[in-house]
């Protein structure tokens, strides 16, 4: 088949996935949890805003510092939750259809088995994605509108944080091609669970200076490179004169730009493991 | 084979396929050769190794070892699944999708689209007696109907070559003739199509010959299509004078009385049959029935699999 041929086979599949989502109503489920987390998050930041202004003790700095700590809360809270929607959306898509004989009519017709498992990956991926920035842009509206507050790193932290859903779908994805659904869920969310806590772990090394605590840290990162995503894109959300001595705890140790290309490069890895596990799998 | 499948091109040729998954032997030994436009049965037990076969045999099981070649080419080869139909035995799909979109996406996958694949999905509907539901989410369908919309998406690229894996599971006898009536069109348009199937009856009423799988190996073939070489015949009669017990060998052997009024033989094939009633007329025999007895397919297969595959 040629390439043009292959990529219709990977966008048909890819197209499925979409209208599946959307059937199954994962859209509609996805889209209310971010409208129930965007009001309790609005209505929080609006009463905060409200009660800094009418305290003549807080100043200017104060209360811009206090904007970017619940700024940056309301992005660790949508990061986790388009994490999660990240690695559970795509848990199934391979073990599912194969143990329940979906797969067998598909991969029997004339098409790659890495259109299959790269149409899947990239429906995924545009859905999880999608989900993020409906959340993010929540969360910018929510403080433009309800404190007038517009955070700095935007630009920067929004394809960090893509990344980091890239990764942990990915792995999701590729473990699917090999295990079964609910062992392939354990390890998904363990993958990422050894990430976060890899990543407090590092925060409180910098935080107290226990070189030995970031050494464990970055090797957990480098195991499983998810979370020190967002880690940076904390860095950057936040204004320059609090990243320095570790501000707000969440940039006490910040991951060099190095370990972008390492995330990079491992959702690649992690992609060309599930197309060539797939590719030889039973069926 | 059936003489004419012997001359044309072999459709499916393995040498010696093996499946081992661990050191379980699903597929021993299989090795078979299939003409093109044969309506083939493949007969055996449960865990014979008939599914992981087809399953090799289109590319979604890789062999341990040995070779083989579909439509021509190596297995797995992509430009030979072009030309490959497939339902398998438990049909499953996307069931919130609907009818006509399910099959729009397998049509897609073989490269169709637009006014074309329009078309023939509209045309397989209405074959398969679905272009009232089509529009239904499939999670509304009966088993049989999913089975039926399976078949339409095996059909949907015209295939050369059909890979049916118990087509008629789940279908009442009015589905049965459906599926029976798409096989035999698919024998006219010269199709070729391997039939898995524990229905022997259907099996015996379709195809042109089978093979019998046992313990993962090809034990034993069956052209189904030819006349009877022999047949079983119950005469039962007034009376049989002397001599004429014996006089009947001529038309068949083991020729015998078991009882007064009853003669049985097994007649030289079908056209011994008139032969020997008018025998029997002529010398005065008054003869109240017939009963030509064939060796249907369920003797054959329970001789051929023996004692010991039987449950219990």
């Amino acid at each position: 088949m040629s390439g043009p041929a292959s990529l219709r086979s990977a966008i048909t599949v890819a197209h499925l996935t979409l209208v599946e989502a959307r059937r199954r109503r994962i859209v509609l489920a996805g889209a209310v949890c971010a409208s129930a987390f965007l009001t309790v998050f609005g209505v929080a930041v609006a009463f905060a805003y409200r009660e800094m202004m009418a305290d003549a003790a807080v100043s200017f700095v104060q209360r811009q510092a206090t904007l970017t700590f619940i700024m940056l809360v309301g992005f660790m809270a949508a990061n986790f939750l388009s994490v999660m929607f990240a690695i559970l959306l795509p848990v199934d898509t391979l073990s599912g259809e194969i143990d329940s004989g979906v797969m067998q009519t598909i991969a029997s017709k004339p098409i790659d088995r890495a259109q299959i498992v790269l149409g899947k990956w990239a429906g995924h991926l545009l859905l999880a994605v999608f989900y993020l920035l409906l959340m993010s842009a929540g969360i910018l509206a929510v403080m433009r509108l309800a404190a007038g507050f517009v955070p700095v790193g935007v630009p920067h932290a929004i394809p960090l944080l893509m990344l980091e859903i890239a990764v942990s779908l990915t792995v999701s994805v590729a473990g699917g091609s090999r295990f079964s659904t609910v062992t392939n869920g354990i390890m998904a969310l363990g993958f990422y669970g050894v990430a976060f806590i890899g990543g407090f772990v590092e925060q409180i090394g910098g935080f107290a200076g226990i070189v030995s605590l970031r050494t464990i840290g970055i090797i957990v990162s480098l195991v499983s490179p998810a979370d020190s995503m967002w880690r940076l894109a904390a860095h950057y959300l936040q204004p320059e004169i609090l990243r320095g001595s570790g501000g707000l705890a969440l940039g006490a140790s910040v991951p060099t730009p190095l370990m972008v290309w390492w995330a990079a490069g491992f959702t690649l890895m992690a992609l060309l493991y599930a197309v060539e596990t797939f590719r030889h799998r039973a069926l | 084979m059936t003489e004419a499948a012997a001359g044309r091109p072999a459709a499916i040729e393995t040498r010696a396929l093996r499946r081992q998954f661990g050191s379980t032997v699903a597929v021993a030994d299989l090795s078979l050769r299939v003409g093109a436009g044969e309506i083939f049965g493949f007969l055996g037990p449960n865990g014979a190794g008939k599914t992981t076969s087809i399953k090799m045999l289109l590319a979604l099981v890789a062999p341990t070892s040995g070779t083989g070649d579909v439509l021509g080419r190596p297995l797995g080869d992509r430009a030979a699944r072009a030309r490959i139909g497939f339902l398998p035995e438990h049909f499953r799909f996307h069931e919130t999708l609907t009818a006509i979109e399910l099959l729009r996406f397998h049509g897609r996958l073989h490269g169709l689209r637009g006014v074309s694949l329009e078309a023939r999905i509209d045309r397989l509907l209405t074959r398969v007696d679905l272009l009232d539901a089509a529009d239904r989410p499939l999670r509304g369908y009966s088993k049989g109907m999913l089975q039926r919309v399976g078949l339409a998406q095996a059909l949907l690229n015209d295939p050369e070559l059909v890979f049916l894996d118990e087509p008629t599971s789940g279908l009442d006898p009015l589905g049965r003739l459906l599926v029976r009536g798409i096989i035999d069109e698919l024998r006219s348009n010269g199709v070729t199509v391997f039939l898995n199937s524990h229905l022997l009856g259907e099996v015996e009423m379709t195809c042109d010959r089978v093979a019998f799988v046992k313990r993962g190996r090809v034990v034993a073939q069956r052209v189904l299509s030819m006349p009877a070489e022999t047949l079983d015949v119950e005469l039962h009669v007034e009376s049989a004078a002397p001599g004429i017990v014996e006089g009947l060998s001529r038309f068949g052997t083991n020729a015998s009385q078991p009882r007064p009024g009853v003669i049985t033989l097994q007649a030289h094939g079908d056209a011994a049959v008139p032969e020997l009633v008018c025998w029997l007329v002529q010398q005065g025999i008054r003869i109240h029935a017939v009963h030509p007895r064939r060796t249907s397919l369920e003797d054959v297969f329970l001789d051929v699999m023996g004692e010991d595959e039987r449950p219990g």
